[in-house]
């Protein structure tokens, strides 16, 4: 059996975004970028499969992005991947959700993987698209917003969670593709035999040359705060004084304090 | 200009906020028709094309027959955008579209802009504009972004059949998880975001929610880690709340957990962030730690 979990790298949330020289997307400096948060569920549960199944599957991470996404390859790994592939692209930040899933296609075409993990969605770009093209491109079964999963014998049952808490429960036979959906799982943390273990597993290097020759559908035209309706007040500055000032509108607004 | 509109239904009743995809297409001065995958008793309350495919053939959990519904109305209409909500069922379907047509996609649209759409991005913290190359495009509009219109009158109904395998088998609808708390009837409701940093300091936000009277609420990454239990979640995945006073503490403000909160009466944030979305929907936003000012506050109205 052969599995493959697509992540990807982003900023921290609570970092400062400002646009880069392009004005269309933000500017890398100072920022410190992780997996995405969506990606981590997903790599969880290929590894807890793995586990359950008995370390049989080959368990492989592809992550598309500049140099620096190998670090997230290097995590995964340690969090128990066996292999990596970086698809090397140092302007992936331009590419859309429809060239990312081609070259993620084209290079898990002939690999006949039996199940591919993503994410939901990126925390950055947030399109939710390239998981479900990329099973579109391979013609595999796929379901999204996955928080329950279990294999099988070559059938995968998923729980899709739906607004309000709602669930469909459904079934997919492999070769299958799940996004992965908050709360799957609790992410593990690497441990310190695992990194070194890790960092003697093999990463393959493909420039994304070699698997994309597809057009932008959408091209980026603009990056910026949304416009501010800035109407509550903004208390900063020293602790005790904010507080006497929130006790004090709070009395003066909502009539719970005497 | 012509708008498809994927409408939406549960259970064979459609969901009120595919009324959304009427006040988009409102914007957009597009004529609109419409698709369901549902039954005739239900129809959307206008006038114009409406196709309908038989929910009781392709069911309601079954996208790969839905996108091939979707093309064959496509086909017959070749409108300018296929517009769904981002939604579970949304985004599920709308890449399945835009790669059968291998046409672009645009998720989450929040506003048109002069010459393209505006999208969030990076946790809603930020905008970014696209513009699509070719026809048709896919949307999916964020919820509540546009207003839910009824544009009434008759529906001219167009049956839909297609042929061909779905590779999804819907096995069944399962509840969400039993509420524990009912936040719904509390007056004061105090947040605990995954800013308050560890499990351990969930106890911080009870002790506020102590001295207000109120409950507990949590957003889910809160739930998830297990720091407290899914009965306290707020927003679309769980609970909608509408206290008189909300605190929200250490929460960024996604939009999924805004939806459950934002029309409580006074809404106070706790974040050190002086960016973050929460900003935006907060009559009160504190600038501070969450672990130095809950305590304080508490300590002084304990007093
Ligand atoms: C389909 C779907 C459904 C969802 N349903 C829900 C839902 O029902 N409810 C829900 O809440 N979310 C839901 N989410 C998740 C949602 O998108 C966000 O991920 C989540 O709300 C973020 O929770 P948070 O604000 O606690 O955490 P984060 O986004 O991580 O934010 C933490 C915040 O705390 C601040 N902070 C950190 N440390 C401190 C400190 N020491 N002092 C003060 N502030 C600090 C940070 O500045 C940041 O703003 C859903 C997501 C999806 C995709």
């Amino acid at each position: 059996m052969k599995i493959l979990v697509c992540i990807k790298q982003v900023p921290d949330m609570e970092s400062r975004f400002r646009p880069d020289a392009s004005g269309v997307w933000y500017s890398e400096i100072d920022m410190a970028f992780r997996v995405n948060e969506y990606d981590e569920y997903a790599i969880e549960e290929a590894v807890r499969l793995k586990e359950k199944l008995g370390g049989e599957p080959e368990l492989t991470v592809l992550s598309l992005g500049p140099d620096r996404v190998v670090e997230g390859i290097k995590k995964a790994l340690a969090m128990g991947c066996d292999r990596g592939i970086h698809v090397q692209d140092s302007a992936s930040q331009l590419k859309d959700p429809w060239q990312i899933a081609s070259a993620i296609a084209a290079s898990a075409r002939g690999e006949n993987y039996d199940l591919i993990f993503t994410g939901l969605q990126s925390q950055d770009r947030g399109s939710a698209q390239v998981g479900t093209m990329v099973a579109e491109l391979l013609e595999y079964s796929c379901a999204t917003t996955v928080i329950g999963f279990e294999y099988a014998e070559g059938s995968v049952t998923v729980k899709r969670e739906l607004e309000g808490g709602l669930r469909a429960v459904v079934r997919l036979k492999t070769p299958a593709l799940v996004t992965c959906q908050l709360g799957l799982n609790q992410p593990r943390y690497p441990t310190l035999p695992n990194i070194m273990k890790a960092k003697k597993k093999e990463i393959l290097t493909v420039p994304v040359s070699e698997l994309l020759h597809e057009e932008p559908r959408t091209v980026m035209a603009g990056f910026y705060a949304p416009a501010k309706k800035g109407t509550g007040v903004v208390l900063e500055g020293d602790v005790a004084d904010q507080v006497d000032k929130l006790i004090g509108i709070l009395k003066d607004k909502t009539g719970l304090l005497r | 200009m012509k708008a498809l509109l994927i409408a939406e239904c549960r259970d064979g009743k459609i969901l009120d906020y595919s009324y959304e995809l009427f006040g988009f297409a409102a914007r957009l001065s597009a004529d609109v028709a419409v698709l369901l995958v549902g039954k005739e008793g239900e129809l959307p309350e206008c006038g114009g094309a409406v196709y309908l495919a038989d929910v009781a053939k392709y069911g309601e959990c079954n996208p790969d027959q839905h996108k091939l519904v979707v093309l064959a109305a496509v086909e017959r209409e070749k409108p300018d955008y296929v517009v769904l909500m981002h939604s579970s069922y949304g985004w599920d379907l709308a890449p399945r579209v835009a790669a059968g047509l291998k046409v672009a996609q645009l998720s989450e649209v929040v506003a048109v802009a002069e010459d393209g759409f505006e999208l969030p991005c990076c946790s809603q913290k930020m905008r970014r504009k696209a513009k699509p190359v070719g026809s048709p495009v896919v949307l999916t509009l964020q919820l509540g972004a546009f207003p839910a219109v009824k544009p009434g009158g008759s529906p001219a109904l167009q049956r839909i059949d297609v042929e061909g395998e779905g590779k999804v088998e819907f096995l069944g609808y399962e509840p969400p998880p039993p509420k524990g708390v009912d936040l719904g009837r509390a007056e004061v409701i105090v947040s605990a975001g995954r800013g308050i940093g560890k499990k351990e300091n969930i106890e911080v936000i009870a002790a506020l929610a102590r001295v207000l009277g109120g409950e507990v609420g949590a957003s889910r990454p809160v739930v998830d880690s297990g720091w407290i239990d899914a009965g306290h979640q707020v927003g679309t995945t769980g609970q909608t709340v509408s206290p008189k006073l909300y605190v929200a503490c250490g929460i960024s403000g996604a939009i999924q957990h805004l939806a459950g909160m934002k029309k409580s009466g006074f809404i106070v944030a706790v974040n050190k962030d002086k960016e973050a979305p929460i900003g935006e929907v907060a009559d009160v936003l504190v600038v501070a730690d969450v672990m130095q000012f809950v305590p304080a506050l508490t300590a002084k109205l304990a007093k």
